[in-house]
């Protein structure tokens, strides 16, 4: 809890100032306010004695109210212009903050938290912990002013009444105490259950089709009914806690009050009103109204900060979560070849995890060799991939690209020459040149021509009406898989790599275009190492070396002349993918 | 034989851009939502809504009642006490004290039901307004889903409602207690003096003259900020979602670049927004302290000069004179009035931000469902004694389509075979660009159809048609040889298996995730549809097998199997008509061998229909068409096709003649 507030406040920064000088406005505001009401009833004093000189006792003292009035007034303003400041200011790094952390975060990091949980983060718990602070700056320090004046001045009226005041302030803190403490864990539970409706809905979007097909409307709206009334009758539980407070604080204030008004009467009537007056006693009762509205302010003020901390909570999570693979200082700059080189290397995605996902891995591939994986489903040839541009780092042994530990490089250099083509890849809202810019931001128009024409692109890119600048629609949905899948490749190309990876990336791209595309490859780039993940023999059977893939295992390696004797899993897949071909293309 | 690519027919890319050009922009507040929320109100929570207000009135005129009630021990009691000692008031005393005591507990149990049917109405609305809006979501059609970002709908669900939970929860009765004191309070200073009313009304004139300026840039910069707010969400669910490919192209920091460009927009709006909301209050109440001045001064002129006085009191009681008594009860009527205007006028942005929120929902709950004309239905059968179908209860494996003749009145039963037939189908998904023409096409039962064409040739489009996610322009479909837009949509998709090449798994376990398929298929049933789909071995070795619970649509599995598990999905449903739409694009080929021997064991019999770019996936169907540009350009089975040289064996074979 303390460490939390810690770190959120570490992103205060240039909004110090504003945070600092709004209480203090406040507190200007604040103690005008509490003169005010004072004055104002000894104006109406003044007005009621009715005196030959009243006018000039009520110009006076209007004189002054109008003074009050003008420094509350300015003060209240300026201290709400630096609350907004401060607070949307902080509000403003807060995001700043957890964006430029989740853009250090590593693929590991990505996976823990899911992507939906950190939008959340970055959007409704911000907007939360922003609503916090600026009550923090506003309330926090106003209210308890006012409740020192009011009691301070009860006690200067009378002190033998003003202690009923004082006596209930214990009890209603313990009230307010116990509602926080019995509402917490509904407010913490709450937020899992937000999360839960949020996800259906989420889900039911994204796979409305699946929904549509297996006419499961009815099975959704249940699923859907029951998490909206799991959130309902917390909420509602919760709500009813809390309301709690109100009528409570009314109860015992409105209790006291009468109680003085008894003694007071008493107490006026026993002195002849000479020791204390009605009107003293009716200013007793106001100021303990301010009382009470300080503590049913201060209470919901409680109430709205326990909603928030769960926020903070999950705001800090994210501030504090260390990025497992991190660049090292004055790292190599540069990647000397596209050599690369796997030395006993070992790879479970979870330390706890039991299971290997890649084990003693040896492998050596020669710069501008194109190299082939196969693999079952399931055999890790993703994971084999992933660990030549660091995206997650071996367990054990080394990966070595153009002869240097991946460690060992400054990471973008690593990633610019060393450029992966996603099997679960992602086009951008936006057209297709801004897409395709990703690669290289400075290209011109001709490079990305020409990247586009190696990846077998530039055709259809023609065929629509506006081009190059047709606009993309989030995740490429308005383009198909395989055209999808060419503009990725296309834009990997851009980066001019040293290693370029493909990633099952052309599974939805016919026999034909495919081999274009390798075509293009030798064209184009011979020099480049090129990895080519494949489910079709025929995408890789003319690679330098094809490695054969099996529970994280490299099973077989060599050419495909050499595979095809040495290895049974290889020649089995062959033959299978060949009796195909063969039995029609021989006729 | 085949035509000539024109390449200017493109299926896809010119459909109707997500998310731009919504009917109801961020913050517009649709006519009628404000009665229609009320009215939804009074519809589920009548007599709650009723006792709320009734709870109130309870306490604002219990309020005016205590203070009168303190009014009269300061001014009545304690002069007499003073007079004539305690022993001759205590017994009126102890009276006005015993009624306060049960006036404030009036006040006490009103707040307290108060507050506890505020909870329960405004959750429960809430509930209401979620539900409804997802049933009827549920009903929308495909094409919804594609003309809207999900963002955007994700958005009604989260900030709209909780917009309209302020509104509905704090902006209302907060409104409806306002008004009621704002009533009273002008009754009572028009009680006490008209002149002083009038010099009260040209205050809050003032008041109100400030509140618009104020309050309506509050209300603009909120509407903005909520605006940038969702752009900003935007732009962070797109990053966050493609982070990975961010980190592949260490795009961080242009991605931190155009981020600060939305946190800066957003910074400047909300800051904006706050600034005016938090500088309004200070000034309303300042000026009811000026009010409060000039007041007194007008009123102790009054007094002194003896000016008469006009009041409904006056009027009553003949006194035409302003004694201090009534300025003094009227300025403690006006302090009252000014406060409620403040208070008033602080709700005024968040009363737009809920209507706007509100409204949103709305627009949502309004839109057009899906519609279904279809009558004929889908039913368990057994044969009878001579063969004819019979309905029956329980699950026979044998269907029926129930078909009812408007005609003559009579029921006929068809056997349900998978007999699927296209007459010259012409579909486009906006009227001005077709993307299928004259498409025909018959599978007959236990036939296994491919379409294979080059990407956006509208393979895809077709399959979305026999299920009717979208419907034809031009031509027929048959199923059984009933026309598919009599039969139930519902009926219809129940007995049509799809698998998609974007597998969408939902958070549970595997085992749930199977079951989607069929919901009453036992755990033995999951499983053998898993050893069918060769899933069944990987779910095995997953940390806890078939209780795996997926989150993240299934993050933790590799493409592959998640493909296997949603043909298991689909094999465990056990449909007479199944759509495999790239089903096993990422599924190595052997074990997609494995998969599809399970799948035509299962399917023996049956209508298959299979897209693909893999020719082992459609080599050995019983007919392939070719698709070119929304046309059929080839027909005929594997052999044929490659025999003809046309544009399968170019997109098939010219890899080898290339090399």
């Amino acid at each position: 809890m303390n460490g939390t507030v810690k770190t959120l406040l570490k992103s205060v920064r240039q909004y110090k100032k504003p945070s600092l000088i709004t209480p203090i406005f406040m507190v200007i505001e604040a103690f005008c306010e509490c003169l005010i009401p004072f004055f104002m009833a000894q104006m109406i004093n003044q007005a009621a004695l009715s005196a030959p000189n009243a006018m000039e006792h009520i110009l006076t003292y209007g004189g002054i109210l109008i003074a009050l009035a003008c420094v509350s007034l300015t003060s209240g303003a300026l201290a709400g212009k630096f609350a907004a400041t401060a607070s949307c200011g902080f509000a403003s790094n807060l995001r700043h903050d957890l964006f430029y952390r989740v853009q250090k975060f590593s693929f590991a990091n990505v996976d823990k938290f899911s992507s939906n949980s950190l939008v959340t983060r970055l959007t409704t718990d911000v907007t939360n912990v922003q609503q916090a602070y600026q009550m923090c700056l506003r309330i926090v320090v106003r209210v308890p002013l006012q409740f020192i004046f009011a009691v301070i001045m009860s006690f200067v009226i009378n002190p033998s009444l003003a202690w009923i005041f004082l006596a209930i302030v214990p009890v209603l803190g313990a009230v307010i105490f116990s509602i926080v403490r019995y509402v917490m864990p509904f407010f913490r539970r709450i937020f899992k259950k937000y999360d839960a409706l949020n996800n259906s809905v989420q889900e039911n979007v994204g796979g409305i089709r699946v929904v549509k097909s297996f006419v499961r409307e009815e099975y959704e709206k249940e699923k859907f009914d029951k998490a909206a009334s799991e959130v309902r009758n917390d909420f509602t539980k919760a709500e009813k806690i809390v309301g709690l407070n109100a009528p409570i604080m009314t109860l015992f204030i409105n209790f006291a009050s009468v109680l003085i008004s008894y003694l007071g009467v008493k107490q006026i009537i026993g002195g002849a009103g000479v020791d204390f007056t009605a009107t003293e006693l009716s200013a007793l009762i106001t100021y303990g109204i301010q009382v009470l509205s300080c503590l049913m302010m201060f209470s919901m003020v409680f109430v709205m900060l326990t909603m928030s901390v769960e926020s903070a909570r999950r705001i800090t999570e994210v501030l504090n979560e260390e990025e497992d693979i991190k660049g090292v200082e004055n790292g190599v700059q540069e990647v000397a070849s596209g050599a690369i080189r796997f030395e006993n290397v070992s790879f479970k995605y979870a330390k706890e995890a039991t299971v290997y996902a890649l084990s003693d891995i040896n492998l050596d591939i020669r710069s501008g060799e194109t190299v082939g994986v196969l693999g079952g489903t399931g055999s890790s040839k993703t994971t084999l991939i992933q660990l030549i541009p660091r995206l997650y780092d071996a367990t054990e042994g080394n990966v070595l690209v153009g002869g240097v530990n991946v460690k060992d490089y400054d990471l973008k250099a690593l990633r610019k020459d060393v450029s992966v083509v996603l099997q679960k890849n992602v086009l951008f809202s936006g057209t297709i040149k801004e897409n395709l810019r990703w690669g290289n931001e400075n290209a011109t128009d001709e490079e990305l021509i020409e990247a586009c024409k190696q990846a077998q692109a530039d055709e259809f890119i023609r065929s629509f009406p506006e081009g190059y600048d047709t606009y993309i629609e989030q995740g490429g949905t308005n383009v198909s898989g395989g055209q999808k899948q060419r503009l990725c490749i296309a834009r990997a190309l851009l980066r001019k790599p040293k290693v370029l990876i493909l990633d099952d990336s052309t599974s939805a791209v016919d026999t034909k275009t495919d081999a274009l595309i390798r075509h293009a490859f030798k064209k184009a780039i011979p020099d480049t190492t090129k990895i080519i993940i494949a489910q079709r023999i025929s995408s890789v059977e003319h690679a330098d070396k094809i490695l054969v893939l099996d529970g994280g295992k490299i099973i077989a390696q060599g050419t495909h002349e050499e595979l095809l004797k040495s290895s049974d899993v290889y020649r089995e897949i062959y033959q299978e993918q060949t009796k195909i071909k063969s039995q029609g293309g021989e006729r | 034989m085949a035509e000539q690519k024109t390449y200017e027919q493109k299926p896809r890319a010119v459909r109707p851009m997500r998310g731009r050009g919504m009917p109801v922009p961020k913050g517009a507040i649709k006519k009628g939502t404000f009665t229609r929320l009320l009215k939804l109100l009074f519809k589920h929570y009548k007599w709650q809504v009723l006792l709320v207000i009734a709870s109130i009135m309870i306490c604002s005129v219990s309020g005016l009642v205590s203070s009168v009630f303190l009014q009269t021990i300061i001014d009545d009691v304690i002069p007499s006490g003073i007079a004539y000692g305690f022993a001759y008031i205590e017994k009126k005393l102890v009276g006005m004290i015993i009624g306060m005591l049960s006036i404030y507990l009036l006040i006490v149990l009103a707040t307290f039901m108060q507050n506890r049917l505020m909870a329960i109405i405004t959750q429960g609305m809430l509930y209401h307004l979620r539900t409804e809006m997802f049933a009827k979501m549920q009903s929308l059609p495909i094409k919804y889903f594609d003309t809207h970002a999900h963002g955007e709908i994700m958005s009604g669900y989260t900030n709209d409602t909780d917009a309209t939970r302020q509104f509905i929860g704090h902006s209302l009765p907060s409104f409806i207690s306002s008004i009621l004191t704002l009533v009273t309070s002008i009754a009572m200073m028009l009680w006490y003096s008209v002149w002083l009313t009038l010099v009260i009304t040209v205050c809050t004139l003032f008041m109100t003259f400030v509140v618009k300026k104020i309050g309506g840039n509050s209300a603009k910069y909120m509407v903005a900020q909520q605006t940038s707010l969702a752009q900003e969400e935007g732009f962070v669910e797109e990053m966050i979602k493609g982070q990975k490919v961010v980190k592949v192209f260490t795009y961080e920091e242009r991605a931190k670049e155009h981020f600060d460009r939305y946190n800066d927009k957003l910074f400047h709006d909300s800051e904006k927004a706050h600034v005016f909301g938090n500088i309004l209050g200070p000034i309303l109440s300042n000026i009811g302290n000026f009010t409060y001045v000039l007041l007194t001064i007008v009123g102790g002129l009054w007094v002194m000069f003896g000016w008469s006085n006009v009041g409904l009191q006056s009027i009553v009681s003949g006194v035409g004179v302003m004694g201090v008594g009534v300025v003094v009860a009227f300025l403690s009527m006006s302090r009252n009035f000014t406060q409620v205007v403040n208070q008033m006028s602080q709700q005024v942005s968040m009363v737009a931000m809920g209507l706007a929120g509100a409204s949103r929902v709305f627009t949502l709950m309004d839109e057009q469902p899906e519609q279904d004309e279809g009558y004929v239905k889908l039913v368990n059968a057994k044969r009878g004694e001579n063969g004819e179908l019979m309905e029956t209860q329980e699950r026979t494996g044998l269907w029926a389509w129930k078909h009812y003749h408007k005609a003559d009145g009579t029921t006929t039963y068809v056997e349900l075979k998978g007999d699927i037939m296209m007459e010259g189908v012409d579909f486009g998904y906006v009227p001005e660009k077709q993307v299928l023409s004259e498409v025909s096409l018959y599978a007959k039962p236990g036939q296994k159809i491919a379409f294979v064409g080059a990407t956006g040739a509208g393979k895809t489009t077709i399959t979305n048609l026999i299920n009717r996610f979208y419907d034809i322009s031009r031509g027929k479909i048959r199923y059984d040889g009933i026309n598919v837009s009599k039969i139930c949509k519902d009926d219809l998709r129940r007995s049509l298996g799809v698998v998609l090449q974007d597998v969408n798994l939902f958070t549970g376990t595997v085992m749930d995730n199977i079951r989607y398929g069929r919901l009453d298929a036992t755990d033995e049933e999951c499983i053998e549809a898993a050893k069918l789909a060769n899933a069944h071995d990987f779910i095995r070795r997953l940390p806890h097998g078939y209780e795996t619970v997926l989150t993240n649509n299934g993050a933790s599995l590799s493409q592959g199997q998640r493909q296997l598990l949603s043909i298991a999905r689909a094999a465990v449903a056990d449909p007479p008509v199944m759509i495999l739409d790239e089903a096993t694009s990422s599924i190595d080929t052997r074990t997609e061998a494995l998969v599809q021997d399970g799948m035509d064991k299962l399917m023996k019999g049956r209508t298959v229909f299979v897209i693909a770019h893999r020719l082992s996936t459609v080599m050995n169907s019983n007919a392939i068409m070719v698709l070119d540009h929304g046309r059929i350009i080839e027909r005929g089975t594997h052999a044929q096709l490659i025999e003809q040289k046309g544009m399968y064996y170019q997109l098939y074979t010219g890899a080898f003649e290339l090399e």
